[in-house]
């Protein structure tokens, strides 16, 4: 029963990394962009809040104050990336595949040559101390639950504040109409790039603070940093599974997180043997699972299924 | 009757597209992009830690070409790059946005690699290279064949099922490390069996391979028929259809292409250098070949070029990382932050910002 | 006339390059009035009403909302005079509700709230009498329905003056019906109504006052119920215009393409083929009329098979009686196989019987031409590909409309482009560029192309230009049946002679060349045989000597063809 427990209650915190990312990238796609550079701003998020921790350490500010700051100077690592991107793609009208390639490019750099300065080797990572401060309340528990640390409940709040804002508000119904058709926005009078530099600035600062729930919450060590890359691209395929829909993100990003851990949970939960090699099978799932929601939902035709339609596609008034 | 033309409040400038570029005029903006870039990088770089940027340039090209042997790792890694950049090319030229290569490439090389483990030894090398090589192409293409056939049935979106084959490769060589590695620690080390034989230098025949394969491609794309139609369908499907070319083929055939492609740069990789597979076998080249190609505009030759050029940013980089003890990833900053200039400046390529005054004159033509 | 004036248009003019779209227009709307705005394509209709809903600014003039002069630079400005306009194509994102689309960019203030939206629309459809389910996604719909949402967009913005551009041309007589009723009761209502439209019984059923423009000229504006079908027509044709086109009779007339009653529905549901049928002949000029998106292009598309048919035939006759067999098209093999069915003979009229003979042999007779052709070829065209076509040896050539989306590519140079029909030939894997090279250096002398050089990219080229290229590519394929799709939009008056005359010496040289246009004067001059075309439907096909604008303009514009107008048109053919 413990097993079973520590399974899930490992899978939900990694999951919710993930939802972080896919929630960021659900509101720069729902405009029509492919933000490949997710993984790279998740990094460049994680090292930003990590840096700043290691700056306010000695400062002598309350715990909430040293996680509020971090949150913030994470999230705004995130806007300045979605910024250079929308620059890019927006202003001047790069391709998006090539300009988030090297989003991912740049950021993963930026990460490493931050977190190297911050954790030499010698000493312990200077940002870890704060790690009591994020699993707030449950920073003493022993078991699996320390990791239900308060950004776990702010990543779901986000998922559930961007459903609301997509579904329920007159901002949402514009964001979703570029996306669709950005000739029609434009025509009633929606500032087009106006509304693609929000999205996609909010969408990357969103993005990343799952860089910093993951390095100071589940990853947790000085090494987790490594990590956060791999699971940057997890995160744009669970925005196709999520099928563009933050709720379907959240319900998404906690079986990714169980088919990502089940390798290591699920011999002694069912009493089976299991080889290394097959649990490495088992990692690989959430992208078949991926790859299968992709192909049913372009062979099912449901018009709601479907990648936002000018995903991709560079918007200039004079071409109409 | 200019009643109206004091009430206009016109912007200061709009954007239109460019007819045409005088080709010196496109490189000099590009250039100029490239150095300022450079200068930039510069400039940070010395922020950060403090020292002569004078010092930073000098060791950035000693780091790129101060030796014979630097200049042969400059040739080795352009041409591992190259590879894999053209691989992607005949895709991007019929506008199918793969980018799948990492995983084609991978799983070709583990094809490659798994012949040698299974075979190696007991079959003479020649047959064993041979089969290798079929193995790495057949899997690649199978790799890159799939998200074709899927687009040219049923629209699904190419970009982001390339994007997933990656990881399904990712993870299949995950797996077979696991298997073939009985310790459990998953580094297979180096095999015996299935290295290229060296002609000259150690790294001579990988960089002719590479240079002939960017030939070959050429002219592939360029003087075959299947060149062509790959160029029509990626300008204009509806005059393809026009002409009666088979939209549906010409998509999967370039794919499968694409895909042997990026298998031949995995056999290459595994042949000719490393003797070994990991996940890290190419290391995000995959991903980096697709900016090569899109800054040869698509043209395998100028990708030599280009290739050489991300490689030796990359190199240069890397020395200073080392001599000013900074961390290994600085490359990657400089990578971005140039590439990020390169793009940007593409714009004031295709299009031009007409001013007020100009706009006033109203010769839309 | 006490009416209040809602939009008045004073010397508005609006300049392309140096073509004027509208010239010192001037144009006023009263409260509670359907104004009708006629003219035929290219008369700057669209263009007019374009600057008026903010899509384009005026180079000169001024434009007053309720006697106040306005600056309008953007649709949105518009909707604050309280101008909507309804464009031809549909400007709503598929996967939203109706309500979703209506409330789009829209912003009262209130928190949005998709019920209350969803009661709004629902109000307001009520009050005009639309029948609509605001809560219906637009995918769902039929044109006439994406229509409706297209109104009530413009209505829930408290629009007062509205601008319908062509609303009848993708509905259904009885759409239109129930179309114009609302139209009425928003009249009723004090709403001004602007309709664009070149259909005279719509302009006399619903409008109260008619502008015609011509040439992008403002005609004159006239009270409906004071004018008559013949006045409106005069008035937007104009006189006559001597062009002096050569026309030269036509010489060994045969039948080439019999077209069986054509049908065919396109992917909204709606029928833009119907029923047609009619014969091209070789050596002659076949025009084709009518109103812009009448049928003629998926008409030409069908025949060249690019587009599925729901019923009908594509009949092609091929003369081959007494002509030489070549290897050209047919195998080796192939040929064989004929003569063993007794398909040729030769010169002395035996039949022609290879048993026995050396491939050397048959080659030679068949290369010296001494194999002759029984009977013609005929063959149905219908659901084949291009490809299939021309494999079958039949050469058709089609000028597409879209001339750098369909018929060239506009980033390959001259010598690329010229390839795309041939690069097929021979079993080489490599393209030849030689061929096309002097195909290129051919007609750019010939045809006068200004260009740098053949390695241009077409897309530089000026429009004329490109329609050379275009054109001269498709007439040098020696082509039975020559398609042209408006090959003179846009050109100048030299170009476009250039092109006339080309079409001439193809007709001379014994081509069926089939030529859709715009310009009525053109047509009665060039064309041999004039059918004219309207909602899908044939309305007449007239002798283009003896056929007068006014005629075809009648025809092009006869929606609904009552049993005794169908007499009399059978009555006008009689007299041509």
């Amino acid at each position: 029963m413990t097993t079973l427990f520590t399974y899930l209650f490992s899978a939900i915190p990694l999951g919710i990394t993930l939802l972080y990312g896919s929630v960021g990238e659900i509101l720069t796609e729902k405009v029509g962009h492919l933000n490949l550079g997710i993984p790279g701003i998740m990094c460049v998020g994680g090292a930003g809040g990590a840096l700043a921790l290691k700056l306010m350490r000695d400062s002598g500010l309350p715990p909430f104050m040293i996680v509020i700051i971090a949150i913030l100077v994470s999230f705004l690592c995130g806007v300045l990336m979605g910024a250079i991107y929308s620059l890019l793609t927006v202003t001047l009208k790069a391709n998006q595949n090539v300009t988030g390639l090297a989003m991912t490019t740049f950021g993963v750099g930026v990460m490493k040559f931050i977190m190297s300065k911050i954790s030499t080797i010698t000493a312990a990572p200077g940002y870890l101390y704060a790690l009591g401060y994020f699993r707030f309340p449950f920073a003493k528990s022993l078991s699996a639950l320390k990791y239900f640390g308060v950004m776990l409940y702010l990543g779901l709040i986000i998922a559930i504040a961007a459903t609301y804002i997509l579904n329920k508000t007159r901002v949402g119904l514009h964001l979703r109409a570029i996306g669709e058709n950005p000739a029609a926005a434009d025509a009633v009078g929606i500032n087009v790039d106006r509304y693609k530099y929000m999205a996609t600035c909010i969408g990357s600062g969103i993005a990343s603070l799952g860089g910093l729930f993951y390095i100071m919450d589940y990853g947790g060590s000085p090494e987790s940093y490594k990590t956060i890359e791999s699971l940057g691209w997890l995160a744009v395929a669970l925005v196709i599974f999520a099928i563009w829909k933050p709720l379907m993100g959240i319900v998404g990003s906690v079986l990714f997180g169980l088919l990502y851990l089940a390798g290591s949970y699920v011999p002694g939960l069912f009493g089976i043997s299991i080889t290394l090699a097959q649990s490495e099978l088992l990692k690989l799932l959430p992208y078949v699972v991926t790859v299968i929601v992709l192909i049913v939902s372009s062979i099912s035709k449901k018009r709601e299924n479907q990648p936002p339609a000018a995903l991709g596609i560079p918007y200039f008034r004079e071409e109409r | 009757m200019k009643t109206n033309e004091k009430r206009i409040r016109e912007p200061l400038f709009h954007v239109v597209k460019r007819a045409q570029i005088p080709f010196w005029q496109a490189m000099a903006i590009r250039l100029g992009a490239i150095v300022i870039a450079f200068l930039f990088s510069t400039l940070l770089a010395s922020l950060l830690i403090g020292r002569n940027p004078i010092d930073f340039i000098s060791t950035f090209f000693g780091g790129a070409v101060g030796t014979p042997r630097k200049v042969w790792n400059l040739a080795k890694d352009g041409a591992k790059l190259l590879c894999i950049s053209l691989a992607v090319t005949p895709a991007f030229r019929m506008k199918f946005w793969n980018i799948g290569a990492e995983g084609q490439t991978l799983i070709g090389a583990l094809a490659a690699i798994a012949v040698v483990f299974y075979l190696g030894g007991k079959i003479p090398n020649a047959p064993l290279l041979v089969l290798m090589f079929f193995a790495a192409v057949i899997v690649g293409a199978i790799w890159g064949g799939i998200p074709a056939i899927f687009k040219a049935k049923w629209q699904t979106n190419e970009t982001l099922f390339t994007l997933m084959m990656n990881y399904v490769a990712i993870g299949l060589v995950e797996f077979f490390l696991k298997v073939w590695v009985t310790s459990g620690s998953g580094v297979l080390g180096e095999l015996k069996f299935g290295h290229l034989p060296m002609v000259g230098h150690k790294y001579l025949l990988l960089i002719i391979c590479a240079v002939v394969i960017a030939v070959l491609l050429y002219i592939y794309l360029n003087y075959t028929k299947h060149g062509y139609e790959v160029s029509v369908v990626g300008e204009s499907e509806n005059t393809a259809r026009y002409v009666g070319i088979n939209v549906g083929k010409v998509v999967v055939r370039t794919m499968i292409l694409s895909g042997a492609l990026c298998g031949i740069a995995g056999f290459l990789i595994v042949s000719a250098l490393d003797h070994s597979v990991t996940p890290e076998t190419v290391g995000g080249m995959g991903f980096t070949a697709i900016m090569v190609s899109w800054l040869a505009k698509f043209n395998p030759l100028t990708m030599i070029v280009s290739s050489l050029f991300i490689i030796f940013l990359q190199n240069g980089a890397s020395e200073i990382a080392d001599m000013f003890r900074i961390d290994s990833s600085f490359p990657n900053m400089v990578v971005g932050i140039v590439l990020f200039f390169i793009i940007g400046c593409e714009f004031f390529i295709n299009y031009k910002l007409k001013f007020r005054e100009s706009a006033k004159k109203g010769d839309k033509a | 006339m006490n009416r209040p004036v809602a939009l008045e248009l004073k010397k508005v003019s609006k300049y392309f390059g140096s073509l004027a779209a509208n010239k010192d227009v001037d144009l006023t709307v009263y409260r509670g009035e359907i104004l009708a705005i006629l003219g035929e394509n290219g008369c700057g209709k669209t263009t007019l009403m374009n600057m008026i809903a903010g899509i384009y600014y005026p180079d000169h003039g001024t434009i007053s909302v309720d006697g106040e002069e306005v600056v309008i630079r953007s649709p949105k400005d518009a909707f604050e005079h309280g101008i909507g306009m309804i464009h031809q194509h549909f400007k709503l994102v598929d996967i939203f509700t109706a309500a979703e689309n209506v409330v789009l960019g829209s912003d009262n203030g209130k928190k949005y709230s998709i019920k209350d939206v969803n009661q709004e629309v629902q109000e307001i459809a009520d009050k005009y009498g639309f029948h609509i389910d605001p809560k219906k996604k637009i995918y769902e719909m039929s044109v006439s329905e994406k229509q409706t949402v297209e109104i009530l967009k413009v209505l829930y913005r408290g629009a007062d003056i509205l601008i319908l551009d062509e609303p009848s041309a993708v509905l259904t007589p009885q759409e239109t019906d129930k179309l114009f009723d609302v139209l009425r009761r928003m009249r009723e209502d004090g709403k001004s109504i602007l309709i664009i439209t070149h259909k005279l019984h719509e302009v006399l059923s619903i409008s109260d006052r008619v502008a015609v423009l011509r040439k992008g000229e403002h005609i004159a504006t006239v009270e409906t119920a004071q004018t008559s079908t013949s006045e409106l027509t005069e008035m937007m044709v104009g006189k006559k215009v001597e062009l002096n086109i050569d026309r030269p009779e036509p010489k060994n007339v045969c039948d080439r393409l019999e077209i069986k009653n054509l049908n065919m529905t396109n992917i909204e549901g709606v029928k833009v083929l119907d029923n047609i049928s009619f014969t091209a002949r070789s050596g002659e000029i076949l025009g084709i009329a009518g109103i812009a998106g009448s049928g003629q292009r998926e008409l030409l598309e069908a025949i060249a098979g690019l587009k599925n048919l729901d019923s009908g035939e594509v009949i092609f006759n091929r003369p081959k009686k007494n002509l030489p067999v070549s290897f050209y098209h047919k195998s080796f093999a192939e040929v064989v196989a004929l003569a063993e069915q007794g398909k040729f003979h030769y010169e002395d009229g035996t039949p022609v019987d290879f048993t026995g003979m050396s491939h050397a042999k048959i080659r030679e007779l068949v290369n010296g031409g001494k194999i002759l052709f029984n009977e013609d070829d005929v063959m149905n065209l219908r659901d084949k590909t291009p490809l299939q076509i021309r494999e079958l040896g039949v050469r058709l050539s089609f000028v597409p409309e879209d001339r750098l989306g369909m018929g060239l590519v506009g980033n390959m140079d001259i010598v690329d482009n010229m390839m795309l029909r041939s690069y097929r030939k021979g079993h080489s894997m490599f393209v030849d560029r030689k061929k096309p090279g002097d195909l290129a250096n051919k007609i750019v002398e010939e045809l006068e192309v200004a260009t740098p050089s053949t390695h241009t990219p077409v897309r530089r080229l000026s429009g004329g230009n490109v329609q050379k290229v275009l054109v001269g590519r498709e007439i040098a394929a020696a082509p039975a049946v020559l398609m042209a799709a408006y090959p003179v939009r846009g050109l100048d008056i030299n170009s476009s002679y250039t092109i006339y005359d080309l079409l001439t010496r193809q007709k001379e040289n014994g081509v069926s060349v089939i030529f859709v246009g715009e310009d009525l004067d053109v047509l009665v001059e060039l064309c041999d045989r004039i059918l004219v075309i309207c909602g899908g439907k044939i309305t007449g096909i007239l002798d283009g000597k003896t056929t007068t604008k006014e005629e075809i303009g009648l025809l092009m514009t006869k929606t609904d063809i009552t049993p005794a107008e169908n007499e009399e048109k059978e009555g006008d053919g009689s007299e041509n």
